[in-house]
């Protein structure tokens, strides 16, 4: 999994109808440090993320394994919303700070 | 299956159903020489580890069978405590300074 | 299947129940010539693999889980067999049976 912030939405009015009623979010990529990376995904959110938040996304087959998403043409979910992490004893991200 | 080292931990209290309880650790996979081998990544920590711990793990699809809860989507897995690597004449294991548990 | 010489051992005590008793090998994979080329993988051995051999690497999970007999092992690279010799364009790259003698 890799860490990054939502960053917006996406809305797609002609889709795939298995894609219906799938809520799609903007993610930018962070490295360890919190420093954003030049790299975005378009993930379905399956924890109820929003705007802002820091959040987990799997990738690849494995993004199929939610009951949102089972059987459905996705390769990239969100399946957690971070509270904070730290690197070797050192916090270096906090939620609620 | 690859090497790597645990260096952080991560908190998530919103998680996708069947991860309750189940560790989120910061991991940077690891070379034969002990080198860095592409980005960090965050793994579910399926055995019990702990920042500085040398470990291996699996990516894909099969990340999840290694969970308690099958039916999750999770795409890299910690499966084991690597106590020593040997190679090239070298040995690696749990980093003696530098990271706390 | 890759080709992979084997670089090294792990040892790892605390694992998940499907790898106990397996032996773990660190795996550098190769082009025929011999050069490194790719990310150094884990691999369970299954083909009684050496440090210094040339093998054959399955990395993928469905066949691993195959050769496992188990379907729900989370496992993705094992070491299916030990290379002899490899020959491209009509030219020995690789001799297992001159290492030998």
């Amino acid at each position: 999994m890799l860490i990054g912030k939502v960053v917006g939405s996406v809305v797609a009015t002609r889709k795939d109808e298995k894609l219906e009623n799938r809520k799609l979010l903007v993610v930018q990529v962070h490295d360890q440090h919190d420093q954003p990376k030049d790299q975005y995904v378009v993930a379905v959110d399956a924890v109820g993320a929003g705007h802002g938040d820091m959040v987990l996304y799997a990738t690849g087959s494995s993004a199929r394994q939610t009951a949102l998403t089972e059987n459905r043409p996705c390769d990239a979910v969100i399946m957690a919303i971070v509270d904070s992490w730290d690197l070797g004893g050192a916090n270096v991200y906090e939620k609620w700070s | 299956m690859y090497l790597a080292r645990v260096i952080g931990r991560v908190v998530a209290s919103t998680k996708s159903e069947g991860l309750a309880g189940v560790p989120l650790q910061w991991i940077q996979p690891l070379d034969e020489h002990g080198a860095a081998l592409g980005d960090a990544l965050v793994a579910c920590a399926v055995v019990s580890t702990g920042p500085g711990d040398l470990v291996h793990f699996v990516d894909g699809r099969e990340a999840a069978l290694a969970c308690p809860v099958t039916f999750v989507p999770v795409d890299a897995a910690i499966l084991g405590y690597v106590e020593q690597a040997y190679a090239n004449g070298v040995f690696l294991g749990r980093e003696q300074q530098g990271a706390e548990r | 299947m890759i080709l992979a010489e084997v670089v090294g051992t792990v040892v790892s005590p605390v694992q998940i129940p499907v790898l106990e008793r397996e032996t773990l090998l660190l795996l550098r994979p190769i082009a025929p010539d011999g050069r490194a080329i790719g990310k150094t993988r884990i691999g369970l051995d299954r083909a009684q693999a050496g440090v210094g051999d040339r093998v054959l690497i399955l990395d993928e999970g469905n066949s691993a889980r195959q050769i496992l007999s188990n379907k729900d092992a989370a496992v993705k690279t094992i070491v299916v067999a030990v290379v002899d010799y490899v020959e491209t364009d009509g030219v020995t790259r690789y001799d297992h049976r001159e290492r030998r003698s």
